[in-house]
């Protein structure tokens, strides 16, 4: 029905002819945009009405008693529906660590929530399938949940700055949200999110859609296609440092995979996108010192390197 | 006379909220007594984890999200 509204907004309200690359490119951006906002609206709803039961203050009591490896999946699991704007990250680490909970399954927390988030989710549904969508999510868990671990087992307390010990924060009351308000809030977030995001999406879908329709369909796959083992390293380190949000890379993504670079190189990319920036590390640095930091940005690096060679294999 | 903390590190969201603090006061026209607090120990003392934040007479009303303008009038003219 949507590539019906698609076709017909491109060659009859438009009266574009069939096959040139310009109806082809706005066919495609009227179904993707629809398509995606609509999608993301109904997901970002769901995911709300989740988070108003979730604030990090009961993820902290949930996880603070737990043990290396229940702590970290847990921890990685409530990182999923609770994202933070980067700077929250110091916050949330004092919070963390002032309250007893161990330095890897804090960790898992702090991977797993700008990982691994709503906005990504719906638009990889949208543009990819459920199956690219589930899997980037398990392999997002996988990784927040390993790479605490790890961090936990190198013992790296001492790479914390000493004042987040001496931290003492209040307990904040909560009060219980009643379902009504739930309701509000997940409409609100829904509208607001799916609002602010749209321009980068139908950005992003314009540079897509001017791709699709101009470019020659092998016109990467000499660059990023499978042969080009370098393609993921590479594509990691450009992607941590740039700091971006997953609405408009994924529109981008779909066109690049269209022109041949490899599913899991362009997965890795996102991950590394939207998992690291050099804002948040320029902002942890204030509660951990640089050592931890870039053991925490190396296996970070590791992790979303092996993710893409791995899908690269699996996706062939 | 109200007394508004608005907390933030520092950051394009902590900005935002900021601006629209400073506008709802404008339109609204009253005495306020707005303070930034930027400070890590002082955010953590009040509690906070989820940045930005606004604080009303010392009670959390807005916390991990950009407030429009709308809405900081309802919170300061004693709605909820």
């Amino acid at each position: 029905m949507l590539q019906e509204f698609a076709d017909w907004v491109t060659y009859t309200v438009l009266g574009l002819g069939q096959n040139s690359p310009l109806a082809s490119s706005i066919d495609f951006f009227v179904y993707d945009s629809i398509k995606v906002t609509v999608m993301l609206a109904i997901i970002v709803f769901g995911v709300a009405i989740i988070r108003s039961f979730i604030t990090p203050q009961k993820v902290k009591k949930w996880v603070a008693g737990r043990t290396e490896g229940l702590g970290n999946i847990l921890a990685a699991i409530l990182g999923i529906p609770t994202p933070f704007c980067s700077c929250s990250a110091v916050p949330l680490f004092i919070g963390f660590v002032e309250s007893g909970v161990p330095l890897g399954i804090t960790f898992s927390f702090l991977i797993a929530s700008p990982l691994i988030n709503e906005v990504a989710a719906a638009m990889l549904l949208a543009m990819f399938g459920w199956e690219i969508a589930v899997l980037y999510i398990i392999s997002g868990l996988v990784i927040a949940i390993i790479a605490g671990i790890i961090i936990g087992r190198l013992r790296l307390e001492s790479e914390v700055e000493e004042f987040v010990y001496k931290c003492k924060i209040p307990d904040s009351a909560e009060k219980v949200m009643p379902w009504k308000d739930r309701l509000i809030y997940a409409k609100n977030e829904s509208r607001d999110i799916t609002l602010k995001v749209l321009p980068y999406i139908l950005l992003g879908i314009a540079i897509g859609a001017v791709i699709h329709g101009y470019a020659p369909a092998d016109f990467l796959v000499n660059i990023a296609g499978k042969n080009n083992p370098l393609a993921v390293p590479i594509a990691v380190l450009i992607g941590i440092p740039l700091y971006s949000n997953a609405a408009g890379m994924i529109p981008i993504m779909e066109v690049l995979t269209a022109k041949g670079m490899a599913m899991g190189t362009a997965l890795a990319f996102m991950m590394a996108v939207i998992g690291l920036s050099l804002p948040e590390m320029i902002i942890l640095r204030k509660v951990i010192k640089i050592k931890l930091l870039a053991i925490f940005a190396a296996i970070l690096f590791i992790s979303f390197t092996l993710t893409g060679y791995l899908f690269n294999a699996v996706l062939g | 006379m109200v007394r508004i903390e608005v907390l933030g590190m520092g950051c394009e969201n902590c900005r935002r909220l900021m601006s629209n603090v400073e506008a709802a006061v404008r339109q609204l026209g009253i005495a306020v007594d707005i303070k930034k607090v930027e400070d890590i120990a002082a955010i953590m003392e009040r509690g906070v984890m989820l940045l930005p934040a606004i604080i009303v007479d010392g009670k959390l009303r807005v916390s991990g999200r950009v407030a429009d303008v709308p809405e900081i009038k309802r919170i300061l003219t004693g709605g909820t």
